[in-house]
C-alpha cells in the first residue's frame, strides 16, 4: 500500500517539470555555492566539505520545495476525499507520500556525484568522510521533509505550506547556527546555549561532514522526522 | 448491505446530519435527494469513512465503519461529487493507481481490472490523456471507473450524472441499471427525473432529516396530477429560508 502510494507520488514529481526544474536549479545552486562561497579550488583539500557546508541553507528552500505539495494540493484538488476513502490508513498514505519526497531531495543531493568524482580525480579524498557526508545529508533531508510534509497538511494553499515550512526550518537551523549561538552566549550561560545548539540541525550534521556517523546524530534527525510526521497523521485524522 | 443507523454530524454549533437511518440491499437504487446543503454529500461521506460522524454508524457489508473504516472502503466503490483525481496522471495511470492501492498487487490482475473499467465506461479514446486536459463529461466517467474498478458489492455516487450531456447521462444510467442488481447503489442527485427513470426508491433530505423515505410510486401518488418538482419543492420548504 506505501508502496503504490510512494511510486504514484515520486514519479509525480516527474510527470510535470517541477522535478527537472528543481533538480537543475537544485545542483546548479548546491555546486555553485561550493565553488564561489566554498573555495572548492582554493582550499585545496580533497574533500566535500564545502558542498557539504552550504546544504542546511540550501535545505531551507529546496526541502519545502519539494514538500509544499503533498498535502495542500490534495486538499486543494479534492483527490484527498479520493485518497482516504480508498483502502489505506492514514499513517499508510502519510508514509508513503513522505518517502516519496525523502527520496526525491536524495537523489537531488545525490546526483552530486560528479562532484565526488572530481576530488577523487585531482586528490585522494576520504572516501569515507565523502560517503558519510551524503548519509547525514540525507538524514537531515529526512529530517527537513518531515516538518515540510507536516504544514503541508496544515493548508490548502501551497504558497503558505512553503513558507510556514521555511520559516519553521530556519528556526532549526538558526537554533544551531554558530553565530546565533555566539551571539546568545552573551545573555545565556554556557549549557544552556549547548542544550539550544542541540536542538538544531547544523550540530547534528557537522560530524557527519567530518567522517563521523554517531548514532545520537541519527537518532536525533529521524526522531525530528518521526515526531513531525505522528503530528502529521493526526492533524490529517482530526 | 448498508445500514446507516442514525448518523449525525455537527458542524460548530450546526447540525448538518440530523439522526438519519436507512437500508439498502442488494439490488436497490437508492435515490438520494435534497437541496444543496441539506446533508447529502455529508451523509455519503460518513458511511465511506471520509469523515467521523459525531454519533451513529454505517454498517456496510458487515463491516462497522467507525470500528473498521479500511474494511468498510474495501467493499465500497465512490465517486465523490465532482470526480476529484490526480490531473496530471493519465487515465490509464491513474486507473492502474487505484488498482493497486485496491489490493492488485500483480501486473496481469491489475492491467485486466483496468481493461474492464475503461471498457465498462468508454474510455478507451482517452486512455493516454492526462485527466486534465479532458472535458467534465470524461472526468466524470473516469471517476466512475474509479469506482467499479474493483467491482464492489456498494456503490455510492455523488451526482454522477452531474455536469454531463443528455446521451452520456443516459448512458450512465442504464450502466447503473445493469450492474444494479448485484449491488446496493446510494446515489445522489437533483434530477427528479433520474430517480423515477432508475431508482427503486426515494429518500428525501431536508435540513438534515430524512422527510420522505418510499418507492417512486408512492412518492408520486402523494399529489396526483402534480410534476415531481412540485412535490419536491412542497417538502422541502423548510431548507429554502
Amino acid at each position: 500500500m506505501i508502496c503504490t502510494i510512494f511510486k504514484r507520488e515520486f514519479l509525480g514529481y516527474f510527470r510535470t517539470p517541477v522535478a527537472y526544474v528543481f533538480l537543475i536549479v537544485f545542483l546548479t545552486a548546491s555546486v555553485g555555492l561550493a565553488f564561489f562561497l566554498g573555495n572548492f579550488f582554493k582550499n585545496n583539500a580533497a574533500t566535500l566539505e564545502s558542498y557539504f557546508l552550504f546544504l542546511p541553507w540550501l535545505f531551507l528552500f529546496f526541502a519545502p520545495a519539494a514538500g509544499m505539495r503533498l498535502w495542500a494540493e490534495e486538499k486543494r484538488s479534492g483527490s484527498i476525499e479520493l485518497l482516504f476513502t480508498l483502502p489505506v490508513t492514514t499513517t499508510q498514505a502519510v508514509l508513503g507520500k513522505y518517502l516519496a519526497a525523502w527520496a526525491f531531495l536524495a537523489l537531488a543531493v545525490v546526483l552530486s556525484f560528479p562532484m565526488a568524482l572530481t576530488v577523487g580525480y585531482l586528490g585522494d579524498p576520504d572516501w569515507g568522510g565523502v560517503l558519510t557526508g551524503y548519509v547525514g545529508a540525507i538524514f537531515m533531508a529526512g529530517a527537513y521533509l518531515g516538518i515540510c510534509s507536516l504544514t503541508s497538511a496544515l493548508t490548502r494553499n501551497q504558497v503558505i505550506s512553503f513558507v510556514i515550512s521555511f520559516v519553521v526550518c530556519l528556526v532549526f537551523v538558526f537554533l544551531g547556527w554558530s553565530v546565533f549561538n555566539g551571539a546568545l552566549g552573551a545573555v545565556l550561560p554556557v549549557g544552556a546555549v549547548d542544550f539550544v545548539a542541540n536542538c538544531g540541525f547544523i550540530p547534528h550534521f557537522d560530524p557527519f561532514m567530518k567522517g563521523i556517523i554517531d548514532p545520537r546524530d541519527v537518532i536525533y534527525f529521524l526522531s525530528v522526522a518521526g515526531i513531525t510526521l505522528f503530528i502529521n497523521v493526526v492533524v490529517l485524522e482530526r | 448491505m448498508i445500514e446507516v443507523k442514525g448518523l449525525v454530524k455537527n458542524f460548530g454549533a450546526k447540525r448538518a446530519v440530523d439522526n438519519i437511518s436507512f437500508s439498502v440491499r442488494r439490488g436497490d437504487i437508492l435515490g438520494f435527494l435534497g437541496p444543496n446543503g441539506a446533508g447529502k454529500s455529508t451523509t455519503m461521506k460518513m458511511i465511506t469513512g471520509f469523515i467521523t460522524p459525531t454519533d451513529g454508524t454505517a454498517i456496510v457489508d458487515g463491516h462497522d465503519v467507525r470500528r473498521d473504516p479500511v474494511a468498510v472502503k474495501r467493499v465500497i466503490g465512490y465517486l465523490p461529487e465532482s470526480a476529484p483525481a490526480y490531473g496530471e496522471m493519465t487515465v490509464g495511470e491513474f486507473l492502474g493507481f487505484i488498482a493497486g492501492v485496491r489490493g492488485f498487487r500483480d501486473a496481469e490482475a491489475r492491467a485486466e481490472k483496468v481493461e474492464r473499467a475503461i471498457r465498462l465506461t468508454h474510455l478507451e479514446s482517452v486512455r493516454h490523456q492526462t485527466i486534465e486536459t479532458l472535458s467534465k463529461g470524461y472526468r466524470q466517467r473516469v471517476g466512475f471507473a474509479q469506482a467499479l474498478l474493483h467491482d464492489p458489492p456498494a456503490l455510492i455516487l455523488d451526482e454522477p450524472t452531474d455536469g454531463l450531456d443528455p446521451n452520456q447521462k443516459n448512458e450512465v444510467r442504464a450502466l447503473i441499471k445493469s450492474m444494479a442488481s448485484e449491488k446496493a447503489v446510494i446515489l445522489s442527485t437533483h434530477i427528479l427525473e433520474e430517480v423515477e427513470a432508475i431508482c427503486t426508491r426515494i429518500i428525501i433530505v431536508s435540513q438534515g432529516k430524512i422527510v420522505v423515505d418510499e418507492t417512486p410510486a408512492e412518492f408520486r401518488a402523494r399529489q396526483p396530477g402534480a410534476r415531481l418538482d412540485e412535490i419536491f419543492r412542497s417538502l422541502t420548504v423548510g431548507d429554502m429560508a
